[in-house]
């Protein structure tokens, strides 16, 4: 036990210099943009609040990208220039197809659940009693690993033919309970491809009601009460009041949470390995680049991710656009 | 004195450009919460629950199954614990104590995990709160441009970086295998979102008050540490705890840049290897998972109090 | 310092002894508190000839993960020790995407314990193994055979050498229900397949019984039971040749040969009167865990499951496993009787991505018989060393198994999926596989899916 305390000790140290160290450098680069001279300060300024963030995301994000785009041209090992042969590969790939459209499915019916359900839980629950408690217990998937996620859904879809035993599924024991056939949910397509974004839709919100609660107290208490006293019903204030104010965070949080469902591979990979026609993308381009070190292969289904980001992105320039006309 | 300044400082409740600190930010938004109307119904309170309900249900199955033994856990549902319950804690002491001669005991796992993730939240957090600022109050030419190449990236798959980063950690820094090179690494690859999470609520601060000290003289560094900062201390403990929850709850990253030994590895790896070769020990699952859920529910707690209080941003304009 | 030296201590006792090192100021890293391998106290003439090194340390990587990590790092504490070389043991479930991504970055492990040759060989291609040093080469000539040398070795030079084994193909069942109904453990593949017949029609009158219980699902690996299957029958029935063309990629899936292997695995897992005892029809293999396949067994709602060797430790510790204990099991049978004696199994390989001569020791060492003996006694796995004592084994089975392996008249041949490249053995066929039992593909357009995909 005393070897636990001093190795632990050891290791704070090692995280509070760090810490130490973290702070002296952003503190410094702050304290000479602070006194840089007044020619050229703006210009300094600028540089010490973007330079950290850039360097780091053009050494770690960037270059990796460039390096996949790269990839993308060449074959399994990544050694040898194989011109659009990859793409070729991926167009001709009947599964792909199907990879495709269950990312399309994926990516419109996932933010779109979770920011719906996430929503109504944090008005009905605003100001409500308890809001801490209720609050925690649809925020408590969010915490929870992927693999702890997988583990309890599986336990939900489990599956015993009738006939073969109890049921140790939930889900197939309801079924059971009010007189229906149980079924292999994850393994009867294309509904099983519904039944793994349950999960994702499951920890997602939670994620979209923090931001848009807090988003929902943003919202001046004035313009509600004018409303009110306007005669205007709990929906009218929902609808004309609320929505209105947290439009920007809306606009976030659907925006996060596609993206975070275009990367998902986690629960598609534990759950059905992307088999029984439940694969997406993310999953397929792990499959190949890392299972069976298809460099090449996985590169381009990175490269079809980055396309499938595209919409998104100019959705968000065009919203920006109008707040800065609005400013 | 302006009509800004004046308008700014009834927001903040005190004088623009004074050195000594602002005051704490509750104050300010006490001001936006006076009492506010019940916009509830019995109707929404029962839907409501019956949301949280559902979305509780499949844990608390977990949390029962974490309780049984392997056996029950094999041959009937978790629900029957009610009408026959029985109680084991021996999930719970072979994932706590079953040290062996490969596995120290999961304290130094969990003295891991801290490590590596209470940097690995401020880091970024505090890089992404700089870079937010520039992009939403500084301007300058292609700042439009820059943020939306930051906010793409956040569609990079981290697995496509792994190989380049190890290769810089490895090759040019030599600090693979070591808490830094992990910090970095979360830092990196959590920078984009938390930056575009950031700019959100930091472009809806109402430009008035930012204008205001402008006027006032204060320069971007003064305007960051005294407006931005207190302003944003919701937001930034919100999106704080999701930067914590992710690195707490990654494996590949730490495992790649930790190197997986014992002595920087995090709880996440030793979870993993609980099961054992060929899966033979699944019943450990669920208290494992329980035993990792802990911490971030430790910080969602007390975190919690922070952005309950509500975000000041997002309000005045639609 | 301290967490190295940690890391060794086993029991509570040891780690008072380690406190009292500590406390003693006797820190030397090397020093071994009690935690004695295969007897007692380090008797370190054995190890003088691997030399004496100090301050080295070597990392060895692997899958291999609690009860069997803990008794790998036993079986070399003492050479450790001795040896003056640091032991850093890491196990990860990601191992095979994690070895790529650290071999391509160049901050590969010194060494790391491979199961899949197909990766060892990919890996050597790549260029990132160093070549296995003399004395490891001499030690695989002198205590392994022929095929298990080839595994690792590429265009003549010799890279990696085996560690431990497993045999694939067994059949469990239970004694007891044998005894009772009077059934005879079965000579031959027809034999087997007239068992399970009777079976089938003596079990009627129970709704969940079938003669064989099967799961494939395994996470990102579901559908691997599936291929352990087809090897087997591959094997017996298309003969040793045809397998090793069939691994190459010479031989198709569509041929004859592997198509007429592929339908008598189907005789089984495609009849629902035959499959799945107490999970379900045929399309519940793809539901059930690998991990509950057997455990119908144990509650009389099937007769057999097919599985490999180390299926024994997951019975868990109520059941004993014996000739007339609870469950025991018999393997595959032949095509037809007095064919020679063949068996699928797996094994795991140690490759060295450093040349430096503490890792060489190390890798000595692992290939030795001394090793082989430490690590067999404490129990739980096999090795098809041949300077292995077979009556060091665990258990029956681990006995019985040593002793298949270790005969010159055994025809081993290593898991197929593994061999053959990551595109199909760990893709296509497995998904290949699980789309047939499920019933969406048929025998031909299954064969035809898989060949469309191996790399030529």
């Amino acid at each position: 036990m005393a070897d636990f305390w001093t190795d632990a000790f050891e290791k704070f140290g090692v995280m509070v210099v760090g810490l130490a160290a973290f702070a002296v450098i952003v503190g410094v680069l702050l304290f000479f943009a602070d006194r840089a001279p007044k020619k050229g300060r703006d210009f300094w300024q600028l540089l010490a609040f973007v330079a950290p963030a850039m360097l780091l995301l053009l050494v770690g994000l960037i270059y990796p990208a460039i390096r996949t785009t790269y990839l993308a041209f060449t074959d399994r090992s990544g050694n040898e220039f194989v011109g659009l042969r990859n793409f070729e590969w991926m167009f001709t790939q009947p599964e792909i197809i199907t990879v495709l459209l269950n990312t399309v499915v994926w990516v419109i019916v996932v933010p779109l659940l979770s920011t719906i359900f996430g929503l109504a839980y944090a008005v009905f629950i605003d100001k409500a009693h308890g809001e801490k408690i209720l609050k925690s217990l649809v925020f408590l998937p969010m915490a929870i690993s992927f693999v702890g996620a997988s583990i309890i859904w599986r336990f939900v879809y489990e599956y015993r033919e009738q006939g073969f035993g109890e049921q140790i599924g939930i889900l197939n024991q309801i079924i059971v309970w009010v007189g229906g056939e149980p079924q292999q949910f994850l393994q009867n397509s294309p509904w099983n491809t519904f039944f793994l974004i349950v999960v994702m839709v499951w920890i997602q919100t939670g994620f979209a009601m923090v931001l848009l609660s807090a988003a929902i107290k943003g919202v001046p208490v004035e313009i509600v009460e004018a409303a009110r006293l306007d005669g205007a019903n709990a929906w009218q204030q929902f609808r004309n009041v609320t929505l209105p104010g947290i439009r920007g965070t809306l606009v976030v949080v659907i925006t996060t949470i596609s993206i975070a469902t275009l990367k998902v591979f986690d629960i598609v990979r534990s759950m059905t390995a992307g088999q029984f026609g439940t694969s997406v993308v993310a999953n397929e381009m792990y499959t190949q680049a890392f299972r069976r070190a298809e460099i090449g292969q996985g590169s381009v289904l990175a490269l079809t991710l980055f396309i499938m980001v595209l919409p998104i992105v100019i959705y968000n320039v065009r919203v920006m656009r109008q707040q800065k006309e609005i400013r | 004195m302006t009509d800004a300044t004046k308008q700014a400082e009834d927001k903040l409740d005190r004088p623009l450009g004074q050195k000594n600190q602002p005051k704490p930010e509750g104050e300010v938004a006490r001001t936006f919460r006076k009492s506010k109307e019940k916009l509830t119904s019995p109707w929404a309170t029962a839907a409501a629950i019956i949301i949280a309900v559902i979305w509780t249900i499949p844990t608390f199955g977990l949390l029962v199954s974490s309780f049984r033994t392997a056996s029950e856990i094999r041959s009937t549902g978790w629900w029957t614990w009610f009408v026959n319950p029985s109680f084991t804690l021996q999930n719970y002491n072979d994932v706590l104590f079953g040290a062996g001669a490969s596995s120290e005991n999961l304290g130094s796992y969990f003295v891991n995990s801290l490590v590596i993730a209470i940097p690995a939240a401020l880091f970024p957090i505090a890089i992404a709160t700089m870079a937010a600022y520039a992009f939403a109050w500084i301007k300058f030419r292609g700042s439009g441009a820059l943020f939306v190449l930051v906010f793409a990236l956040q569609i990079v798959p981290l697995q496509m970086a792994l190989v380049p980063l190890l290769q810089i950690f490895s090759g040019v820094l030599g600090i693979s295998g070591t808490f830094p090179a992990v910090w970095i690494a979360h830092t990196i690859f959590g920078l984009p979102l938390c930056i575009f999470l950031l700019h959100n609520f930091i472009s809806e601060i109402p430009g008035e008050v930012i204008e205001a000290a402008r006027v006032d003289g204060a320069n971007h560094t003064q305007i960051f540490f005294r407006i931005i900062i207190p302003l944003s201390l919701p937001a930034l403990a919100s999106i704080g705890i999701f930067q914590f929850l992710w690195v707490w709850n990654d494996l590949l990253v730490a495992l790649v840049f930790s190197g997986g030994t014992a002595d920087v590895a995090p709880l996440t790896q030793r979870l993993g290897e609980l099961v054992g070769n060929f899966g033979r020990f699944q019943e450990r699952l669920p208290a494992a998972a329980f035993i990792s859920l802990i911490v971030p529910l430790i910080v969602f707690f007390s975190l919690q109090r922070y952005f309950v209080r509500g975000l000041l941003a997002g309000s005045t304009k639609g | 310092m301290s967490s190295t030296l940690r890391r060794r201590v086993l029991g509570p006792a040891a780690a008072i002894g380690a406190l009292s090192l500590v406390l003693a100021g006797c820190a030397a890293d090397t020093e071994e508190p009690g935690a004695g391998g295969a007897g007692g106290d380090a008797d370190c003439a054995e190890y003088e000839q691997y030399g004496s090194f100090d301050g080295e340390t070597v990392e060895i990587f692997s899958t291999i993960a609690e009860v069997e990590a803990d008794n790998l790092e036993l079986s070399w504490a003492d050479f450790a020790s001795c040896t003056g070389i640091t032991i850093d043991y890491v196990s990860s479930q990601e191992f095979e995407t994690q070895i790529n991504v650290r071999a391509q970055a160049g901050d590969a492990p010194e060494l790391a314990i491979i199961p899949q040759p197909g990766l060892l060989q990919r890996l050597i291609a790549e260029g990132y193994v160093v070549a296995a040093p003399d004395s490891v080469e001499a030690n695989v000539d002198e205590f392994w055979s022929e095929s298990w040398k080839s595994y690792g070795t590429v265009d003549g030079e010799f890279y990696a050498a085996p560690l431990m084994a497993s045999v694939k193909g067994y059949v469990w069942y239970s004694p007891a229900d044998f005894e009772e109904n009077g059934y005879e453990v079965p000579a031959t593949w027809d034999e087997m397949m007239a068992l399970t017949e009777e079976m089938a029609a003596n079990g009627a009158d129970n709704a969940a019984y079938r003669p064989w219980c099967v799961g494939f699902a395994s996470g990102d690996a579901t559908g691997w039971v599936g291929t352990d299957w087809v090897e087997d029958a591959v094997l017996r029935f298309a003969g040793p040749e045809a397998y090793d063309q069939w691994v190459a990629g010479d031989l198709t899936f569509a041929s004859p040969e592997i198509t007429e292997a592929i339908e008598l695995v189907g005789d089984i897992l495609l009849d629902p009167a035959y499959v799945n005892g107490g999970f379900g029809g045929a399309e519940s293999i793809v539901s059930t865990t690998f991990q509950d396949g057997g455990f119908p067994i144990l509650e009389g709602n099937c007769s057999m499951h097919h599985q490999a060797s180390f299926y024994e430790a997951q019975w868990g510790e109520d059941v004993t496993v014996a000739p007339d204990g609870d469950i025991w099991a018999f393997l595959t049978p032949p095509a037809a009787e007095g064919d020679p004696f063949a068996v699928t199994g797996g094994g795991e390989f140690v490759a060295a991505f450093s040349e430096d001569e503490a890792t060489a020791a190390v890798q000595t060492y692992l290939s030795s018989d001394l090793w082989a003996n430490n690590r067999v006694a404490l129990g739980g796995v096999i090795s098809a060393n041949q300077g292995l004592d077979a009556s060091l084994a665990s258990s029956e089975l681990a006995v019985q198994s040593i002793e298949i392996l270790q005969d010159p008249d055994t025809i081993f041949r290593f898991d197929a999926s593994d061999l053959m490249p990551a595109a199909v053995g760990a893709g296509s066929f497995w998904t290949g596989m699980t789309d047939w039992v499920l019933g969406e593909l048929t025998t031909d357009q299954m064969t035809a899916f898989i060949d469309g995909t191996f790399p030529r």
